[in-house]
């Protein structure tokens, strides 16, 4: 952004000097550095790896519960590290795996699809990278220092408390997803932002691509459940480490508070999770069956309606809590409207495919697995719905098949389609469709192993969260088949990472030959731009005419109205040409603003005193923050960039402030 | 809307929350002759949406906080009334006495004090009106008046607030002791937190109105910061009627 210096004309013809900008300190130069770069393509990259980092340590902690079930009578892990290993696996794979993940595409690919140079505010959205990695990183210091959290990802009071988790596992809990949140946040005053805000010229709400709808919703869920989250989190900090009584039955406290502000978060979580996986299925599905997606205007409001039925739901996860017959009955009936928008889904997707010519390559079988395995953990969640089943599946394997196969079958496998679709855009080649359909394959062979027997196990009655079993019990035959699955699914998760390297490698080998701007022949503007995207995204404004813009601009009617291609990809692509962009500048300010929280994370826990150096250098970066120019690099080159007369560049100026 | 004007805004504008901004050129709109007019779609300023944004945020946070002190205040009236000794030993024998008499914890509150600080802050948001007016019609004289004012009676309200968490204290109402307590305390300490985020916004603003630097052209700056503070003034209406008023 060039400052300029000129007097501007105000409709009086009076004429104001515009404020000089108020840096005092510099701009870090480099532009490719990773730790101060605000590119939201680099943060979106940085999301995606930090996730699968996570995604490494909440995989481990899940074999380690799959080893201590596959025989009755195990002594592997004590009852007091299982409880430790499952509440961790639980909490990173939510907060530290698929929530960055959708983040991770967010970040990397809305501003492509609605035709924006960045995010609204670069910086912040560095800070909610960072910000989210200081606090999972944090979490997991815990391992180190006194063991995890035990009290499940839910954490019920008064279980929570001092008393009956007196190490600092909780606080570790608490304070890291405390701070994780604040990246949650702040990330989604910004996405929705650039959403509302940044879209290209012509670019109408109805005209942005599904998975940019999936975005918005989802952003907006995180804006409203986040700060729910943080108050249950404060009360639970004031009880535990300031002496607080929120939780205290002692003094008639009621425990079920804790319940209820975690699950009005909680719910609206669960479709925070599963949202941008759909969007991204809704984009790949129609690529691969050459037909524009089936009923958009329906995809959009049911995903509309489900952002906002999310939030009438949450207590049915609270049906055996005692919280009376009305209220049963009431959330019982929301939770099986709600499967209304998510079948909507479901069936479009199959018309999309319906008739298409399918290209099964290994994102569109990602997609096809989503769709089928979600499908069938939509069905038994509609089976949770019903009150009286559900209180007889609470809290056995049952549950723990249900969320696996919507958050693992559907999630997880929504991202690996999308990972192996924009893998060209985000690096310049393709993954490896040979090892791609292997690790399709081995992971839904691993996938259904592991939590399909769970749905037997639940119906038998075995409860979640118990270190072991008897032998006696008929739990024996489908444990040791879910933990032989989990090895397979581990091993099959991992050949992503395999692929990843060995097509990087063979890629550089061949002279990085050029995978084109549309290697896939998309419908997305995002296909436009070369391949990887270039730093400033696009050389021009795109304006856009209708929904699959770049497939319209590709293919156009004949005098018969059949649809014949007029152009490839290649021809009507931007040639990737930077010049006279400006991009804003890299900053020191967001990774030290993050770092830090943590300190006086640490502080609250430890010692109020270590918290002092963080809330000094907390107050310092802000400062540092706001004080820091907000333009470019190169403004000093471009002051002569603005010498056109001022009415014919931009109209009549008008001051417009309210 | 001009693109060249409302850079200048945005760069102004990394004072009133924190932020930066690529909308104007963001979009390259000048660099390459698209012209169009194109800027920001909803014609609302970046800063300014997010600032809606962000306040909507803040009402779920308040939300959750205020149900929190309800639920909490009600259980600790009928432990209270039921005489649970956990309970009634966390407090003076008087201020017992007093509460169960009532059947609430009106007792403990100065009414006619608080109104008076409530009425200091409600008046600040005027004051906060007067200061944007000024900055936007360039009365540089005046805007810093206001400002200061502003951040005064925000700063007298925080006063009272002290006062009165010392006075309550004294009377034996302890952030440890009870359930009535840990919730009273934490909902208003919490939007003591927040007015007090505000001064520090106004006196930022006001150290770059006396070094010359908030001109005009910065008008938005003080929006923002005065949305913030506007919306700060509005849950403390809810907070005064919900905790001080009804019983």
């Amino acid at each position: 952004m060039a400052i300029t210096e000129r007097p501007l004309a105000l409709p009086s013809g009076d004429v104001v000097e515009p404020s000089r900008p108020m840096g005092i300190l510099a701009r870090p130069r480099n532009a490719a550095n990773w730790l101060t770069t605000v590119d939201h393509k680099k943060i979106g990259i940085m999301y995606g790896a930090a996730s699968l980092f996570f995604l490494l340590i909440g995989g481990l902690a899940a074999l380690l519960i799959r080893i201590q079930l596959a025989v009755p009578n195990n002594s592997f892990l004590s009852a007091d590290a299982y409880n430790q290993v499952f509440t961790m696996h639980g909490t990173v794979m939510v907060f530290l795996v698929v929530m960055p993940m959708g983040a991770a595409f967010a970040n990397f690919l809305m501003p492509l699809q609605v035709g924006a140079r960045d995010v609204a505010f670069p910086r912040i959205n560095a800070f909610s990278f960072w910000v989210f990695f200081f606090g999972g990183l944090m979490l997991n210091t815990s391992w180190f220092l006194g063991g995890g959290a035990d009290g499940g990802w839910f954490n019920y009071a008064p279980n929570n408390g001092i008393a009956f988790s007196p190490s600092n596992g909780i606080d570790y809990w608490n304070m890291g997803l405390l701070i994780a949140g604040i990246g949650s946040l702040t990330g989604a005053v910004n996405l929705i932002t650039t959403v509302l805000n940044m879209r290209a010229p012509g670019m109408t709400l109805m005209k942005m691509p599904v998975f940019v709808w999936m975005t918005l919703v989802t952003q907006f869920l995180l804006l409203f459940a986040i700060p729910v989250l943080t108050v249950a989190q404060i009360l639970l900090a004031s009880d535990r480490i300031f002496g607080g009584n929120f939780f205290n039955t002692q003094q008639g406290a009621d425990p079920l508070l804790w319940q209820h502000l975690f699950w009005v978060f909680g719910h609206p979580e669960v479709y925070l999770m599963i949202l941008p996986a759909f969007g991204i299925v809704s984009e790949v599905i129609p690529t691969f069956a050459r037909k524009p997606i089936f009923g958009y205007p329906f995809m959009v409001f049911s995903g509309i309606a489900i952002g906002f039925m999310g939030w009438g739901v949450w207590a049915h996860h609270m049906f055996v809590s005692g919280i009376g017959p009305l209220s049963v009955t009431a959330f019982s009936v929301a939770t099986m409207f709600i499967a209304v928008p998510t079948g909507v889904k479901i069936l479009n997707w199959l018309a999309t495919m319906w008739g298409g010519k399918l290209t099964l390559n290994t994102a569109m079988l990602f997609s096809i697995g989503l769709v089928t395995q979600f499908t069938v953990g939509g069905l038994s969640g509609v089976s949770h719905a019903i009150a009286p089943s559900d209180t007889q599946q609470t809290d056995t394997y049952y549950i723990v098949a249900h969320f696996h196969y919507v958050l693992f079958g559907g999630a997880l496998f929504g991202f690996m389609a999308g990972f192996y679709f924009w893998w060209p855009k985000a690096f310049g080649y393709k993954m490896s469709e040979k090892i791609g359909l292997w690790n399709f394959w081995l992971m839904v062979l691993g996938f259904n192993l592991t939590f399909g027997p769970m749905h037997i196990l639940g119906l038998q009655g075995m409860p979640r969260r118990m270190q072991t079993y008897d032998p006696a019990m008929g739990f024996n035959f489908w444990n040791m088949v879910s933990s032989i699955g989990s090895f397979i699914l581990a091993v099959g998760t991992l050949v992503v990472l395999y692929n990843a390297i060995v097509s990087s490698i063979k890629w550089k080998k061949a002279g990085r030959p050029d995978v084109g701007p549309d290697p896939w022949d998309g419908r997305t503007i995002e296909w436009s731009i070369q391949s990887p995207a270039p730093e400033h995204n696009f050389d021009v404004d795109p304006a856009v005419e209708s929904l699959d813009d770049f497939w319209h601009r590709k293919y156009q009617p004949d005098e018969d109205g059949k649809l014949r291609r007029v152009h490839t990809g290649e021809e009507i692509a931007q040639p990737g040409n930077g010049e006279g962009v400006h991009l804003p500048a890299p900053s020191y300010w967001p990774i030290v603003l993050a770092g830090s929280l943590p300190l006086i994370g640490y502080g609250l826990i430890y010692n109020l005193w270590l918290a002092v150096p963080g809330g000094i250098i907390m107050m310092m970066s802000l400062y540092g923050w706001a004080l820091e120019p907000a333009d470019d690099l190169d403004v000093d080159d471009h002051h002569g960039d603005h010498d056109q007369d001022p009415d014919t560049d931009h109209g009549e100026p008008v001051l417009e402030t309210v | 809307m001009t693109d060249v004007l409302d850079e200048n805004l945005d760069d102004a504008n990394v004072f009133a929350g924190n932020e930066d901004a690529v909308d104007g050129d963001g979009h390259g709109t000048d660099d390459h002759g698209h012209g169009g007019g194109h800027h920001s779609s909803l014609g609302l300023s970046n800063m300014k949406l997010a600032m809606w944004l962000f306040l909507g945020s803040e009402c779920l946070l308040f939300g959750a906080l205020i149900s929190t002190y309800l639920l909490s205040r009600a259980r600790f009236i009928q432990e209270l009334l039921a005489g649970n000794p956990n309970v009634t030993s966390t407090m003076p024998d008087f201020l017992v006495e007093e509460f169960q008499e009532a059947g609430s914890v009106q007792p403990l509150f100065d009414i006619p004090f608080t109104s008076a600080s409530s009425f200091i802050l409600l008046m600040s948001s005027l004051t906060m009106v007067l200061a944007h007016k000024a900055v936007h019609e360039a009365d540089y004289r005046n805007s810093k008046i206001w400002l200061s004012a502003t951040a005064l009676l925000g700063s007298v309200f925080i006063a009272g607030q002290v006062y009165e968490f010392t006075a309550f204290y004294r009377e034996g109402l302890t952030y440890t002791g009870n359930l009535f307590g840990s919730a009273f305390y934490t909902l208003t300490g919490f939007h003591g937190v927040h007015v007090t985020g505000g001064i520090i916004m106004l006196m930022s603003l006001l150290v770059l109105a006396f070094r010359g630097k908030l001109n005009q052209d910065r008008a938005e700056t003080v929006e923002l910061v005065g949305l913030y503070w506007h919306f700060v003034d509005i849950i403390w209406v809810l907070i005064f009627t919900i905790v001080y008023l009804i019983p």
